[in-house]
């Protein structure tokens, strides 16, 4: 038997097969609301602990400090910062993008937490950076994060 | 469930209601593809099941004759000693005569399937597979002699389906 | 009494349980352990460990699920352990809980079991197939029901069972589940409904079988020493007990768990339980078939092999019996969201002690009882004790 690494594993005696499945994943009591708020009002929600005081985006049922149930939402706006972002240069199946897409990281003022969405119409793209949200048209919104189209720089 | 609770939480909702639209969902297909490797001893017994031969492997501590074979004897954890064959006849342990398929979808003609004790291998050790060419399903019995079918030689990849299924023989 | 701290049950939570909730699984999770909280009248910063038990990944679509639903479990920046082992798990879960606690490392621990099965569409059944060998099993097609059925038609075999006897556990439970506020399927049924139900897999047909469902349940583990200071009716755990046997399913004759016999007996040594059928007031087994709650009362040890369908159609488990079996309506009455579904269990056994039961509750002030779960590919055992 030969000892040689073997790194493919379609050069050892295999089976091949695929798991089938589908899922549908509810949005769920906040979910719900939440997107909502954006197919419908075109606004971005966070939901504010009564005793931490802390606002969440994106908003939850239940403060995770100290277990309180969220009442009270806020409009957090539409303008954010980049907290962090990518270049993203290949695809989820690991293709070579036509042309590189920035992904980022969004805070709102005076909430903890953000949105992970696109970056477009930027020229170049820094840590600080203040952006917008621009929502796609009413009736083309299907309460999905991709009811926003991307962020782009404020002017 | 206690006197003291009032009110149990959840919000319950139907099947219909997210194809009408009244609740909000996301929904996802993963692309999972595997190679799951046979390993060393099922893939000799893929092998043998190619040439139309069953084979079992032996562990001289506790005397079992296992199949499907193992390297390794799970019962006194050390490795198996040695290879052998097992007849492709044997009794039936246990059988269900299914109306659903895998996906939970309905079959007009049943599918049996039963843990067949192999003849040669130790007492209980069973493998499973399809029972086919038995007429009236109300007559299989557990405790019935059955015979694999193999495919033809050349239709034969190394699979678990080189044999088609067993079926009852008449003593 | 084995740890270095006697570990006491002060409060429990649970859902409803339902073929779709609406609730994320997070939510569904924070729904079941707030209220095990408030019941206890303790606090999340009360809480300093956290373990969550929950079945397979493929069922909710969220892979690493345990990381998943920490924060919904209360988990946020405290120590935390996901446990699994399939079906198991929602007694496995307190089990791990009770080392948390009984270790002296922390002095209360929160357990959380949680299942939302709706994600899987259009049903889970499909998610049950890959835990299956891909090379010997899974290429002749085989189903979850396939092998409940084999087990089933063994069970029957070995001791001349006929269907009649086992189709009494479905319409106990389900009658049971009737007084449950949580139950899915809660229903008079007879005999004969369950012997015209359609054909499954042959023996098993649609009545002896428990659905899929959503739900979540919770329990509070503390320490003696905190156990004095937050109530005046503790509930200890006085046994745990758990076991494993290999998934090579068709070496083994299914007609007996010895698993769970083992497991059993480790828990009852632990105890100090020496005659289970007399010092066990009432008991919650295993049941995602009717004929499971018999074989595992048997490999229970709370009667002879075999004998368990003689004390059903005696009436012996039924809750004004000499051995109430299943007073919640179990799996079959109130569903099967898999970890959930163990846990609500033993929290039945719990309210059940405490007297707390309402409708459901057995007569002659209950002392002991004990919970078991089952799990994996006819193989797993996990039981636990509790007293007052």
């Amino acid at each position: 038997m030969s000892l040689e690494k073997i790194t493919n594993p379609l050069n050892v005696r295999h089976w091949m097969g695929h798991m089938e499945a589908e899922y549908r994943y509810t949005l769920g009591l906040a979910g719900e609301r939440f997107f909502k708020e954006i197919k419908e009002n075109g606004r971005i929600m966070g939901a504010k602990c009564p005793r931490c005081g802390i606002i969440f985006v994106p908003p939850r049922l239940y403060c995770e400090r100290c277990f309180a149930r969220l009442e009270e939402w806020v409009d957090v706006g539409k303008c954010g910062e980049i907290y962090t972002y990518t270049i993203a240069t290949i695809d989820v199946d690991g293709k070579k993008l036509e042309k590189p897409q920035i992904y980022a990281l969004i805070k709102f003022e005076g909430a903890y937490g953000g949105l992970i969405h696109r970056i477009c119409e930027a020229d170049n793209v820094y840590i600080g950076m203040k952006v917008e949200a621009v929502f796609k048209p009413p009736n083309e919104r299907k309460a999905s994060i991709n009811d926003i189209a991307y962020f782009k720089p404020v002017e | 469930m206690s006197v003291k609770i009032k009110h149990f939480p959840g919000e319950e909702i139907e099947t219909r209601d997210f194809r009408e639209g009244r609740v909000l969902f996301e929904s996802f297909r993963p692309k999972a593809r595997y190679a799951w490797s046979a390993g060393i001893a099922i893939s000799r017994f893929l092998e043998e099941l190619k040439n139309g031969r069953i084979l079992a492997s032996t562990c001289s501590k506790c005397g079992r004759i296992m199949v499907p074979p193992r390297i390794y004897c799970e019962k006194c954890f050390k490795p198996t000693d040695g290879w052998t064959y097992v007849k492709d006849t044997g009794v039936i342990n246990t059988f269900s005569v299914s109306f659903i398929a895998s996906d939970a979808s309905r079959l007009k003609e049943p599918i049996v399937v039963a843990v067949i004790e192999l003849d040669g291998a130790s007492e209980g050790m069973g493998i499973v597979h399809l029972i086919d060419e038995y007429g009236d399903w109300r007559e299989l019995k557990i405790g019935m002699r059955v015979q694999a079918v193999w495919k033809p030689p050349e239709e034969r990849t190394g699979a678990i389906t080189d044999i088609k299924y067993f079926k009852p023989v008449r003593e | 009494m084995f740890g270095k701290k006697r570990v006491a049950i002060v409060g429990a939570g649970v859902t409803l349980f339902r073929r779709n909730l609406k609730e994320t699984g997070k939510e569904l999770a924070y729904h079941a352990a707030k209220m095990a909280l408030e019941q206890a009248g303790m606090e999340l910063r009360d809480i300093k460990s956290v373990v969550l038990g929950s079945a397979p990944d493929a069922f909710d679509g969220v892979h690493m699920k345990g990381e998943y639903l920490a924060d919904g479990a209360g988990a946020y920046h405290k120590p935390y352990m996901r446990v699994f082992v399939g079906g198991g798990t929602g007694v496995f879960a307190p089990l791990a809980g009770w080392w948390h606690v009984a270790s002296g490392q922390f002095d209360t621990c929160l357990v959380v079991c949680e299942e939302k099965m709706s994600s899987c569409f259009p049903h889970p059944q499909y998610a049950f197939t890959t835990i299956f060998d891909p090379i010997l099993e899974r290429p002749i097609g085989m189903n979850l029901i396939w092998i409940f059925a084999l087990e089933m038609h063994r069970y029957m075999h070995k001791h001349n069972i006929k269907k009649e006897d086992i189709a009494l556990v479905s319409v106990k439970n389900k009658r049971n589940a009737l007084d449950n506020p949580i139950a899915q399927l809660g229903a008079n049924i007879t005999v004969e409904d369950v012997l015209n139900s359609e054909i499954m897999a042959w023996p098993v047909q649609r009545l002896d079988v428990s659905p899929t469902s959503d739900g979540a349940a919770a329990v509070v583990l503390v320490s003696e020493d905190v156990a004095k200071e937050v109530t005046d009716n503790p509930v200890w755990i006085d046994g745990v007990g758990w076991c494993i046997d290999s998934t090579h399913w068709t070496n083994r004759d299914l007609y007996y768990p010895d698993y769970v016999e083992y497991a059993a007996r480790m828990a009852y040594k632990m105890a100090g339980i020496k005659n289970p059928p007399k010092e066990i007031d009432v008991a919650e087994p295993y049941d995602p078939f009717d004929y499971k709650e018999l074989h595992h009362m048997e490999g229970l040890l709370l009667c002879r092999k075999g004998e368990a369908p003689k004390l059903t159609r005696e009436g012996v488990t039924q809750r004004d019996g000499d051995l109430p079996i299943c007073p919640s309506g179990g799996l079959l009455g109130c569903g099967n969201p898999i970890a959930a579904a163990g846990l609500m269990k033993v929290c039945e056994i719990f309210w059940q002690l405490r007297g707390e039961a309402g409708k459901r509750q057995v007569p002659g002030d209950p002392r002991t009882g004990i919970a078991q779960a089952w799990g994996d590919l006819m193989q797993y055992g996990s039981v636990i004790v509790l007293r007052r």
